[in-house]
C-alpha cells in the first residue's frame, strides 16, 4: 500500500467541503472517468471583493485524489481570485505534509480544477494541454510524456542527457532501461524508416558545435544567456526554484541558482543542462557555474 | 490485526502452522547441505524426498523427478518459456492470452523485442477465450503454448486439458501458470498433455520464495540458472531446504483440504457475493462466474474507485484487492478488465475477495453488513453520481452532467 502521510489518510477518511454547493458561481470540472480521477471544484465567490467565501469539492478517485481535492478546498477558502490563481500542485502537496510521487497528479489536477472554476467564475475558456504517460523515475516523479516531449525538443540522445534536462534517472536508476526505450522510439522516429539506428551505450561526446556565423558582442551573447534561462525557468520554478545570471567572464556564465535548486543534490545535472542548452544557443563552448565560484577580487 | 478479516488470499496467503512447525527443524538441528555426505546432509536429503513426493501427489504427477524446485512462480514462468525457445531454435512463436500474470507478459513482450512473435488470445467479455482462434493459430513454428490455469484477478478457469490436447495433436509444448490453481481445485497430470506447470508456494499456505516447475519426463528442456547438480542439473543453487519441507506440507495438507475449499470456501464465497450483489445497486461480478476457482470473487462497483474502497474497508479491518489504476501506479486499471471490455465507469472500481480455509461465516457477515455504507460514501463525494430523492444512482447522462475541460 502506498505510504500516505497521516495528513492525507486524516483528510481522505475526514473529507472537508465535500458534496455540491447550492450558490457556486464558479465550477471547474476535469479530469475523467477513463483516467481513473476525475474533481469538480465549486467555488462561491464575492463579486465585489473577488474573495472566496466557500468551497466545495465532489471527487472520483483514489485517496489521495480525495484528500487533494479537501486540502484544495481548505488552502482556498479566504482567499482572493488572484491569491487562488497563484496555488501551485506542490502548494496542495506540501498542505497534505508530501504525496508519494505516483500520486503528484492528484494534486495537479487539484490546480488545474482551481484554474477552470475562476476562468468559469470569470466568463473565460480554460484550456489545459494536460498530457500524463506512465511514470518512469520513481524517485523525482518523472512521466514517459514529458521524457518524451523533452528528447524530442532537445534532440537528446543518451540516458544522461535525459538526466540533465528532467532529472528523470537521476535517483537510484532503475529507470534508465525504460528511459532507453523512449530514446530508442524517438531516435527512429528521427531518422525516419530504413535508417535506424540504436542509441550509444555510452555517452556520446557532444558533437563540436558549429562556429557562429558571426562573432556575438557581449550585448547580444548575455541576451541570448536571458533566453535560455527563461527557457528553463518554468521548469526550475515548478520544484520551487529559480536561476539568475550573475555574471560572464569569457567563456564562464556565473548563475545564481535559487531556492530549492541551490546544494540540491540535482545542483550539477541541473547546470549541466543549462550549458548543454547555452552551448547550443551560443554556438560556442561555454562553462556554466554557479556564482559561488565566482572569482574574488583581492 | 486479530479481528483483521484476510480477503487477499490471491496475492498471498498465511503460513499454516503446521507447516511451519515442519519447517522449524530445517533452521536448526537440520541445517546441512543435501549433497554432502555425512548425517547433517543426509537427514536433509531425505526431507527433500519427502516434499517433492507430496508435491507430486497433488499434482497427480506420474513420476517425482518430474518435480522441479525454484525460487517462485515466477522463476517457473520464465523458466519455461525460456527452455522451450532454447530448446527449439527453429521454433519463433509463443502463444499466450492476453489476461497472464505480469510473470508471463512482461516476459513475452521482452522476447517481442527480441524479434520472437508473441500471440496474445483475446478473451470474451466474461475472460473465456475463443479455441477456434486458438487452434488457427497452432502451426508448426510454434514453441510454446503457455495459458494460466485460474486467472488471479476474476478466478476463471481456462480449458488447459483441452487446450494442452489440441497442441500435443500439432506436436507443440503446453505450459500453463496454475498458481493460482494448486490447491484449490484437483489435479491429475499424469492423465493430460501438460508438459510444463508452475505453480508457488505462498498461494497455498506455504512461505513466499519457493515454487515448482513440473516437467513431465521427456519434455525438452534447457536449464535457466546453471552450476551446481541440484535437481538433477535442471536448477543449480543449494536447495532451500526449509521452505521446499514447508511447501510439501502445505501441498499434503491442501490435499486434505480440497473438498472443503470446493464445498465450505465456496459456500463462503458464494454468500458474501450474493450478499453483496443484492445489497448494493449498480454493481456486477466480473469474469465467468459460472466456472472459476472456489475462493474467488471479483466485483465491480460503478462510478466510484477501488483505491478508495480498499483504504475504506482497510480501516474497518477488511482486507481485499482492486484492479484500478491507482492501487498499481499505473495509469491504466488492470489489464485483465480491460481485455474483458469492463467500462472504465466500472474497471476503476473493481474489488477481489479471496478467500481461504481460514475464513469464517462470521467474517464474510461482518464484510456484509460493512461493505454497503463504505460504497454509498464513496457514491456520495463522487462527481458521477446523484443521490436524488434519497434512491441514488448515476449522475443523469454523466457525460452531459460532469464536462470536463479535458478528458
Ligand atoms: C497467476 C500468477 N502467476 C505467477 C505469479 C507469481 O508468483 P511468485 O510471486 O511466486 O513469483 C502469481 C502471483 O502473484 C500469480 O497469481
Amino acid at each position: 500500500m502506498w505510504e500516505y502521510s497521516d495528513k492525507v489518510r486524516e483528510h481522505f477518511f475526514n473529507p472537508r467541503n465535500s458534496g455540491p454547493l447550492e450558490e457556486a458561481n464558479g465550477i471547474g470540472d476535469v479530469g475523467s472517468i477513463q483516467c481513473g480521477d476525475a474533481l469538480r471544484l465549486m467555488l462561491r465567490v464575492e463579486p465585489e471583493t473577488e474573495i472566496i467565501q466557500d468551497a466545495h469539492f465532489q471527487t472520483f478517485g483514489c485517496g489521495s485524489a480525495i484528500a487533494s481535492s479537501s486540502a484544495l478546498t481548505e488552502i482556498v477558502k479566504g482567499m482572493t481570485l488572484d491569491e487562488a490563481l497563484k496555488v501551485s500542485n506542490q502548494n496542495i502537496a506540501d498542505y497534505l505534509d508530501g504525496l508519494p510521487p505516483e500520486k503528484m497528479h492528484c494534486s495537479v489536477m487539484g490546480r488545474e480544477a482551481l484554474q477552470a472554476a475562476i476562468a468559469n467564475y470569470r466568463g473565460e475558456v480554460w484550456s489545459d494541454d494536460h498530457e500524463e504517460g506512465a511514470l518512469i523515475c520513481k524517485c523525482f516523479a518523472v512521466d514517459a510524456v514529458m521524457i518524451e516531449d523533452v528528447v524530442k525538443a532537445n534532440n537528446l540522445n543518451t540516458v544522461q542527457e535525459v538526466t540533465f534536462y528532467t532529472k528523470a534517472g537521476g535517483g537510484c536508476a532503475a529507470c534508465h532501461e525504460g528511459i532507453e526505450e523512449i530514446l530508442a522510439k524517438v531516435m527512429s522516429e528521427r531518422a525516419g524508416p530504413g535508417e535506424v539506428s540504436p542509441p550509444p551505450a555510452c555517452p556520446a561526446t557532444p558533437e563540436a558545435p558549429r562556429p557562429p556565423s558571426a562573432k556575438l558582442t557581449l550585448v547580444q551573447k548575455i541576451k541570448k544567456i536571458e533566453e535560455v534561462l527563461d527557457a528553463v525557468r518554468p521548469m526550475l520554478q515548478r520544484d520551487h526554484g529559480d536561476v539568475e545570471l550573475a555574471d560572464v567572464q569569457g567563456k564562464k556564465i556565473y548563475v545564481h541558482l535559487k531556492g530549492a535548486c541551490s546544494g540540491c543534490m540535482m545542483e550539477a545535472a541541473t547546470l549541466g543542462g543549462i550549458q548543454q542548452k547555452m552551448i547550443e544557443t551560443l554556438g560556442e563552448l561555454v562553462q556554466v557555474l554557479p556564482s559561488s565560484h565566482m572569482p574574488v577580487e583581492a | 490485526m486479530d479481528s483483521s478479516i484476510y480477503l487477499d488470499n490471491n496475492a498471498t496467503t498465511r503460513v499454516d502452522p503446521a507447516v511451519v512447525e515442519a519447517m522449524l527443524p530445517f533452521f536448526t538441528e537440520h541445517f546441512g547441505n543435501a549433497s554432502s555426505i555425512h548425517a547433517f546432509g543426509s537427514e536433509v536429503g531425505k526431507a527433500l524426498k519427502k516434499a517433492r513426493s507430496q508435491v507430486q501427489e497433488l499434482l497427480g504427477a506420474e513420476h517425482d523427478s518430474e518435480i522441479i524446485f525454484t525460487s517462485c512462480g515466477t522463476e517457473s514462468d520464465s523458466t519455461a518459456i525460456l527452455s522451450a525457445l532454447k530448446a527449439q531454435p527453429d521454433c519463433n512463436t509463443v502463444i499466450t492470452t492476453v489476461v497472464e500474470h505480469p510473470a508471463i507478459l512482461n516476459q513475452c513482450e521482452w522476447l517481442e523485442k527480441e524479434g520472437y512473435i508473441v500471440h496474445k488470445l483475446k478473451v470474451d467479455k466474461k475472460g473465456r477465450l475463443d479455441l477456434d482462434e486458438y487452434r488457427s493459430l497452432l502451426h508448426e513454428r510454434v514453441a510454446l503454448v503457455t495459458a494460466m490455469w485460474a486467472n488471479n484477478e476474476t478466478g476463471t478457469i481456462f480449458p488447459v486439458i483441452e487446450m494442452a490436447e489440441m497442441a500435443a495433436a500439432k506436436g507443440i509444448m503446453f505450459h500453463t501458470d496454475a498458481v493460482q490453481a494448486v490447491g484449490k481445485i484437483p489435479i491429475n497430470l499424469k492423465s493430460s498433455k501438460i508438459d510444463m506447470l508452475s505453480l508457488s508456494g505462498h498461494k497455498l499456505h506455504a512461505p513466499k520464495g519457493i515454487g515448482v516447475l513440473y516437467l513431465r519426463r521427456g519434455c525438452r528442456f534447457r536449464p535457466l540458472l546453471r552450476g551446481g547438480h541440484q535437481e538433477r542439473g535442471r536448477r543449480a543453487g543449494t536447495e532451500n531446504s526449509a521452505s521446499i519441507v514447508g511447501l510439501g506440507k502445505a501441498c499434503e495438507l491442501a490435499m486434505q483440504h480440497m473438498e472443503e475449499e470446493n464445498t465450505t470456501v465456496k459456500r463462503l464465497r458464494d454468500k458474501l457475493e450474493i450478499g453483496l450483489l443484492s445489497q448494493i445497486s449498480h454493481c456486477f461480478p466480473t469474469g465467468d462466474v459460472s466456472n472459476r476457482l472456489p475462493n474467488t470473487s471479483n466485483i465491480a462497483f460503478e462510478y466510484i474507485e477501488g483505491e478508495a474502497i480498499l483504504l475504506l474497508m482497510n480501516k474497518m479491518g477488511i482486507a481485499g484487492s482492486s484492479g484500478s489504476a491507482c492501487t498499481s501506479g499505473s495509469l491504466e486499471p488492470s489489464h485483465v478488465m480491460r481485455a474483458m471490455g469492463i467500462p472504465y465507469t466500472a474497471a476503476h472500481g473493481t474489488i477481489r475477495f479471496s478467500l481461504s480455509r481460514y475464513n469464517t461465516e462470521a467474517e464474510v457477515d461482518r464484510v456484509i453488513a460493512t461493505a454497503p455504507p463504505i460504497i454509498a460514501q464513496l457514491r456520495k463525494l463522487s462527481p458521477y453520481w446523484s443521490d436524488n430523492q434519497g434512491l441514488g444512482g448515476p449522475a443523469a447522462k454523466p457525460g452531459a452532467a460532469f464536462t470536463p475541460t479535458y478528458a
